[in-house]
């Protein structure tokens, strides 16, 4: 069986800078796989070229088989790769449900798109009683939950988060690492990206350490996680 | 649904401590001034205020009020019922939802900036205080008090900031302004008016009548004013009392229950239009009605692309222009290089698929520029239509649209064999030529309203106000950036266009000079963007409002002559200090351009 989405030898660069220096990594479906890396490491890059806001200079994506160089943003993301982008991105003028709506805006299937609010509700309580509300006015670790559900919108075969705990108080990181672990028990596949090294790596199945825009150490996620070169850089021991 | 009502301020009760008025009289006092001086400025309009006729409007007659006088009847009678209703008189309760005494502060502000405007016009015109008749004494006096005493009317003072004892002399004198400043914005402030419960259908339909009734009055009125001491008089009166409406909590239910009958307020709004040319007697006023709706109807095209989709356009009335040349071109004028006369339909379709094509055409390169580079752009090639047709004249290059002098003697239309150049007798009513393209114009008006309502509303509109508000995020929830912007523009291109070939059979004659940037007459881009603005983004009224009064103060204040763009550019920045999102707010500008009502949006990074 061929993995949902490769990345072989990817390249990114701004300019003349290269923010990603040849990376390759795959994820299967039913998989969390998850980036981790110091600031600047390319993570973000990465992600916004593999949904179609960058152009990448060189590599593979592959996605479902099919490569996803030439295919324009929107395109992607009915192929069934969604992205919640760094820095959430929400509408902040908009209430709560037409957000999510957007979410489904390349769908046409009513009641499927009802059902799938619903689910979002379910998923995220404090969405539900909030709908009639301006997105804007929500706190921070809520517009994080928004931005999730809003990317679970398009029914994604992918989906990518970006540092979906940016920001977030402890609790509230606990309730967003939570989600994810109840989305892949649904069956959902996620790429995460994420600063909190010590969450993302115990709910992953595999992990990939990024710096300077390369690869330096892969494995499940229980291997890095005692690993000694993780554990010094990025849980903060000596 | 809340059931919250926030409480009337002070309507009539007793002033709780801290709160009082403006100026040191007591309030109960004020109050019988405010009510009284009302009462006696409605008498007083009865009095001749000047012995000449040579004043406009004939002052001069006891027992019938005339021009001016009218105007401060009206704003008389209003501050004295408001007057009435803060004393909690029976039956008038239902004119101050939102409490009275901050409305009886506007009304008695616009009685007393009339007649005093009058009163200081007449002197200064007849040379000297000595033309005003003992019943111009009245008047001042009367509204003077009524004013003095509305201020004396309690308030909620806000806290003032406190001093911090290092500022400087410039900064503590900042700071006192500052707070003055909040104090006389509170005493001008009223409470949010308690919701109205929902009343027979009947009913509010009735009351929806009424309001358009009074609205095509009102914009009637002010149409036929036939001199420009009238027409400031409007202004103030109009714009004060508009004022003192929306204090007493009177627009916000009219609000409420027109958004419960969109539909009905929509056809209302046409009905009400349609009536205006019935309204005039001669066909000089129908003359600045169709002016006027063309002007609008393209700025609510324009809307489309800037308060939709958020695209700053600033060469727009080029497509009104490919529009009026298309129509122009194959009306059978004889300064036509083509021998061609379509008829009407076919004239449409023409002029709105040349400024479809335009619009793709110029939209395409231009639409993946963003934010400023897309307003320059624009910019430059709506001089290069103009000037592009400036020379297409036989000698600077081929011989299209004869240069500078236009495709002139363009015959009036024959709609279904309705000849719309010549006088038709309707129903006892006369319908000269205008009003008979006010009537066409108001059906392109109708087509742009309907799309408008339609496109916002749609899963377009929805991508619309997405890539407006996020481009990033848009593209990643899967929309096609660059096409739902290319169809804005080409949407707004032909609407331009339909709105064009209309206006050249209008006008006689299509030139190049009709479609400036910046002029002093519109429609030309900075004015149409300006109705838009200035209106309120992304609503309907507030373009076909901004455009009316942007096109009649020019037209009606002549003696501002030169200065007409200096006040244009003061008034517009006032308003962009004082009302950003514009005289019609829609929903969500109001987030918009109120920030402080928002919680921050995306938390700066905290590294790890
Ligand atoms: N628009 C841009 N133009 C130029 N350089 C950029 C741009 N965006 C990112 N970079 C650079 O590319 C490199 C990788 O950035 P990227 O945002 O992918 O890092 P990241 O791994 O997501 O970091 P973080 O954990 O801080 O989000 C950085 O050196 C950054 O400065
Ligand atoms: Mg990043």
């Amino acid at each position: 069986m061929t993995a949902l989405l490769e990345v072989e030898d990817l390249r990114v660069a701004y300019g003349k800078i290269e923010a990603v220096k040849g990376i390759s990594f795959k994820v299967d479906a039913g998989e969390v796989v998850t980036l981790i890396g110091t600031n600047g490491a390319g993570k973000t890059t990465t992600l916004r070229t593999l949904s179609g806001l960058l152009k990448p200079v060189g590599g593979q994506i592959k996605f479902g088989g099919k490569s996803l160089k030439k295919v324009p943003a929107h395109q992607i993301v009915s192929m069934g790769l969604a992205h919640s982008p760094e820095g959430r991105h929400i509408f902040p003028r908009m209430t709560i449900e037409d957000n999510l709506r957007l979410g489904a805006f390349l769908r046409s299937d009513r009641a499927g798109i009802e059902k799938d609010i619903q689910r979002a509700y379910d998923l995220f309580p404090i969405l539900g009683e909030r709908r009639k509300q301006a997105a804007g006015t929500l706190s921070g670790g809520e517009q994080q939950m928004l931005a999730m559900g809003r990317a679970l919108m398009s029914q994604p075969k992918l989906l990518m988060l970006d540092e979906p705990s940016m920001g977030l108080s402890p609790i509230m990181m606990q309730k967003i690492m939570q989600t994810i672990a109840e989305l892949k028990s649904q069956g959902t596949t996620i790429l995460l990206v994420e600063q909190n090294a010590q969450a993302a790596l115990s709910l992953a199945d595999h992990g990939h350490v990024m710096e300077v825009g390369s690869i330096v150490l892969s494995g499940s996620g229980r291997e890095l996680l005692h690993d000694e070169s993780v554990r010094k850089a990025y849980l903060g021991e000596d | 649904m809340t059931t919250q009502t926030t409480a009337p301020k002070t309507s009539g009760g007793v002033a709780g401590d801290g709160s009082t008025g403006l100026i040191g009289i007591p309030a109960h006092l004020g109050r019988a001034l405010a009510t009284g001086g009302g009462l006696l400025t409605v008498v007083s309009t009865f009095l001749a205020w000047t012995w000449t006729a040579e004043f406009p409007g004939d002052l001069t007659v006891y027992g019938y009020p005339g021009g001016l006088q009218v105007l401060v009847l009206i704003a008389g009678a209003l501050t004295t019922l408001l007057g009435l209703a803060s004393y909690g008189v029976r039956g008038l309760g239902w004119l101050v939802p939102a409490g009275a005494d901050a409305a009886l502060k506007f009304a008695a502000l616009s009685a007393f900036a009339t007649t005093w405007y009058t009163v200081i016009a007449i002197s200064a015109q007849l040379g000297g205080l000595v033309n005003l008749e003992p019943g111009a004494y009245v008047a001042a006096a009367a509204t003077l008090v009524a004013f003095l005493g509305a201020l004396a009317l309690p308030f909620e003072r806000p806290e003032p900031d406190p001093f911090d004892p290092d500022d400087t002399g410039w900064e503590q004198f900042k700071h006192t302004s500052g707070n003055n400043w909040q104090t006389v914005k509170a005493a001008f402030a009223s409470g949010t008016p308690r919701t109205l419960r929902p009343l027979p259908s009947y009913v509010e339909i009735l009351i929806i009548v009424a309001v358009l009734a009074v609205a095509l009055l009102v914009f009637t009125y002010g149409i036929g004013t036939e001199y420009d001491e009238l027409f400031v008089g409007f202004l103030i009166t109009a714009g004060l009392g508009f004022a003192a409406l929306n204090k007493a909590g009177l627009i916000a239910q009219a609000t409420q229950i027109t958004s419960r009958h969109t539909n009905i307020t929509v056809c209302g709004a046409f009905i009400a239009a349609a009536c205006f040319p019935f309204t005039q007697t001669d066909d000089q006023y129908a003359t600045l009605g169709v002016y006027i709706l063309i002007f609008a109807t393209v700025a609510l095209g324009l809307n489309i692309v800037v308060g939709l989709a958020g695209l700053l356009d600033l060469g727009y009335v080029a497509f009104l222009g490919v529009g009026a040349y298309a129509a122009s071109m194959v009306s059978g004028s004889p300064s036509s290089p083509f021998d061609l006369h379509l008829p009407f339909w076919a004239a449409v379709l023409v002029g709105a698929a040349a400024s479809l094509v335009f619009g793709v055409l110029i939209g395409a390169p231009t639409l993946r520029l963003r934010g400023d580079y897309l307003a320059i752009v624009t910019l430059g090639f709506g001089e290069i239509f103009r000037i592009t047709a400036n020379n297409l004249d036989g000698t600077s290059g081929p011989d299209v649209t004869n240069g500078s002098n236009g495709i002139s003697s363009i015959p009036d239309l024959n709609v279904l064999g309705f000849d719309l150049g010549v006088q038709h007798d309707i129903g006892g009513f006369t319908i000269g030529r205008f009003a008979n393209y006010f009537f066409l114009m108001l059906i392109i008006t109708a087509v742009v309203v309907l799309v408008f309502r339609r496109s916002g509303d749609s899963r377009i509109g929805r991508a619309w106000v997405a890539i407006r508000e996020d481009e990033t995020a848009a593209l990643a929830m899967g929309i096609n950036g660059f096409r739902v912007k290319l169809i804005a523009f080409a949407v707004g291109a032909t609407l331009a266009g339909l709105a064009g070939t209309v206006q050249a059979h209008v006008t006689y004659t299509v030139t190049p000079e009709q479609y400036l940037f910046a002029g002093t007459t519109p429609p030309n881009s900075a004015f149409l963007l300006a109705a838009v603005v200035l209106g309120g983004m992304g609503t309907i009224a507030g373009p076909l409002i901004g455009a009316s009064l942007l096109f009649l103060i020019p037209n009606k204040l002549q003696f501002l002559g030169d200065y007409q763009l200096f006040a244009f550019g003061l008034a517009l920045v006032l308003l962009m200090r004082f009302r950003p999102e514009g005289l019609i707010a829609n929903r969500r500008n109001k987030l918009e351009f109120h920030e402080e009502a928002e919680a921050p949006t995306t938390l700066s990074k905290t590294g790890a």
